[in-house]
């Protein structure tokens, strides 16, 4: 069983609400009026969002409703048609993939995207680059800054793998290894850039209910340990119910409803949305 | 455990090369050394060049490029004709190394001026633009009369010796392979195994793979300065599209990533034709057949299992990583 969390949502000024503990502090993350067209289709529009700096918030929605083009806005993927993002206060708009990452958003892929042909460790140490790297000279050199900064990098990510029990798979082949391990360093690798805020694209899709369970206390571990924010995309509503303290519903690219677990479980929209109108069933 | 396995395998390919010159320089001191064979060692060491510093665009950054021989033609002559300016006014002792400067940076340079522009683009366009860089290049020569013209570029001085070349051979082999194991290594390996992730791991896309790029560009312009330095004639037919496609082969029969199969295939595939040179007529058809092999040895999954046998140290790593793969699993339970 995922139990449940027993937090106090309360509303900010923009009737937006975030968990009690994170109600004095700016949000990480606020997003404002964001909306994107692909040609005719408007996949994402109007969607307002608030994080609370150690929230744990949900996306959830039927299939196409636009959940992971909103993590592809959120990282600058895609560019906007309409709205704002602000990371800690900071604009977004204009910046670069790899930009946004450095300045503290990470992200899971709904289809797992590992460096199949590099060790695990590499994966992770590629989460670390821009804190651990050396220049070029002495990289090329092999000088002993280089060998002291890869020993500090390797520490590192021995230190976040054992976090998730991984450390015995550091040498293996990234694309070698069982689903739900691949789900798990894709999760330390975006946990190594040190993020503010990290995107969950269905990291539950494949796994059964035991590692389910595992994950749920996983994501409350991340919480706990490293202060983040974390938004889940995930279609298993027990975990979305159980670990999420805001969820925010899409259903063709729109909010349709925002609100507690128990608030979204009693929504007519959020049922009809889900299940089709009455006279449909 | 791995870490060692690494080492081992880099000493191996610095060592091929180590053996290589101590056997020459043996056999030149006690004269058991043809005339034939002693002029092989220049061209080969260029063939490793070449073929290693491809290895790093085409196997570590996983970017098809087609314009190799092109970054060779620019250095080569920059080189040349940097060395007849300054012949009168500098020993050779000077001079080589200036040359080998001159011709390895102007081909980076050129390797800016097409990576900047191409390489921010998402698809695979280097392959198109570095094919058309070297035919341009070659047609651009060929119409200047600094370069010599059609005719070809005479009277540069003949600098290039067994031992530079060796050991230039050596830099750029052990520069490469500290490259790809280092930080900047990585980043440029995690952008071939999957582009979007390591953009979202924060890594610039764009930065890493203009940098593997112009060190490939670099090096390939350094064989292009041991080449004009060697030969009586440097002629711009020399560095045509077939010369890159030959190179190409060189990197894909020694394996993609793999640094020492690049040197085995570099040395091995010059020797072949040239040893196969008294048999005129069935030269070339022996030479493909070889190929053809080679190829099917290196896909084909039996021969790979009779490979695997062949190489007992992979063989035990093969049986190491199996017996701790099984206990981790276990653990996992
Ligand atoms: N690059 C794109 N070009 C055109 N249409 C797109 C693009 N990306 C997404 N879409 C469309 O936007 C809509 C939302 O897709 P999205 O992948 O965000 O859905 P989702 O909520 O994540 O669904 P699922 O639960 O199946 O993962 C879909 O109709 C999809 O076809
Ligand atoms: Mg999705």
């Amino acid at each position: 069983m995922i139990r449940n969390n027993d937090v106090k949502m309360v509303p900010l000024p923009s009737n937006a609400i975030v968990p009690e503990r994170d109600v004095d502090k700016p949000p990480v993350l606020s997003v404002h009026q964001l909306g994107i067209d692909f040609g005719g289709l408007t996949a994402v529009d109007n969607f307002n969002f608030i994080m609370g700096r150690t929230e744990i918030g949900g996306l959830i929605g039927p299939n196409g409703a636009g959940k992971t083009t909103v993590f592809n806005l959120l990282t600058n993927v895609y560019q906007p048609t309409r709205g704002t993002i602000l990371l800690d206060g900071v604009n977004t708009s204009g910046k670069s993939v790899s930009q946004v990452s450095r300045m503290g958003i990470a992200r899971t892929f709904q289809n797992i995207r590992l460096f199949d042909r590099m060790s695990v460790i590499d994966n992770v140490k590629i989460g670390l680059h821009n804190r651990y790297d050396s220049n070029l000279l002495s990289s090329v050199l092999h000088t002993p800054g280089y060998f002291r900064h890869e020993k500090q990098a390797d520490e590192k990510a021995m230190e976040l793998l054992s976090f998730f029990d991984m450390q015995d798979y550091a040498q293996h082949d990234a694309g070698s290894l069982p689903y739900g391990a691949q789900r798990r360093i894709e999760i330390v690798r975006a946990l190594a850039t040190e993020p503010k805020v990290l995107l969950l694209d269905e990291p539950a899709a494949g796994m059964n209910p035991s590692e389910t369970e595992e994950l749920a206390e996983n994501i409350r571990r991340i919480r706990d340990t490293f202060g983040i924010a974390i938004v889940l995309i995930e279609h298993d509503m027990n975990l979305v119910m159980g670990v999420c303290e805001g969820i925010a519903v899409l259903n063709y690219g729109r909010i349709i409803a925002k609100g507690t677990p128990d608030e979204i479980k009693s929504n007519p929209d959020v049922i009809e949305a889900y299940l089709g109108k009455q006279e449909d069933r | 455990m791995k870490k060692k396995i690494v080492f081992k395998e880099k000493y191996i390919s610095y060592l091929i090369i180590v053996v290589m010159f101590a056997a020459a320089v043996v056999m030149i001191r006690t004269g058991t050394a043809s005339r034939k064979l002693q002029s092989w060692l220049v061209p080969i060491c260029i063939n490793i060049i070449l073929a290693v510093s491809l290895n790093l665009t085409v196997g570590f950054l996983g970017e098809l490029t087609l314009g190799h021989a092109g970054f060779m033609s620019v250095g080569a002559y920059a080189g040349c004709i940097f060395s007849q300016a300054v012949q009168n006014v500098m020993p050779a002792a000077v001079r080589f190394p200036l040359a080998i400067l001159v011709g390895g940076l102007s081909a980076a340079l050129f390797s800016v001026i097409i990576g900047v522009p191409v390489l921010r683009l998402k698809g695979d366009y280097l392959a198109i633009v570095t094919l058309a860089f070297g035919e341009i290049v070659k047609s651009i020569i060929i119409n200047l009369n600094i370069t010599g013209g059609a005719a070809g570029l005479r009277g540069t001085p003949q600098d290039s010796n067994y031992i530079w070349a060796f050991a230039l051979t050596l830099v750029t082999v052990v520069v490469i392979t500290n490259l790809t194991e280092s930080g900047q290594g990585r980043a440029i390996k995690a952008i071939r195994d999957n582009r979007i992730a390591a953009e979202a791991s924060g890594i610039d896309v764009t930065y890493y793979r203009l940098m593997a790029f112009v060190i490939a560009a670099f090096f390939a312009g350094v064989a292009g300065v041991l080449y004009g330095h060697n030969y009586s004639i440097t002629s711009a037919g020399t560095f045509d599209y077939n010369k890159s496609i030959e190179i190409l082969v060189l990197v894909v029969l020694g394996g993609l990533g793999s640094i020492r199969g690049s040197i085995i295939a570099a040395t091995l595939l010059y020797i072949l034709p040239e040893v196969l040179r008294d048999l005129q007529d069935y030269r070339m058809i022996i030479y493909s057949v070889v190929l053809i092999l080679i190829m099917i040895i290196n896909s084909s999954e039996q021969f790979s299992s009779v490979k695997e046998l062949l190489d007992i140290r992979k063989a035990f790593r093969k049986l190491f990583s199996e017996k701790q793969k099984g206990e981790a699993l276990n653990d996992q339970e």
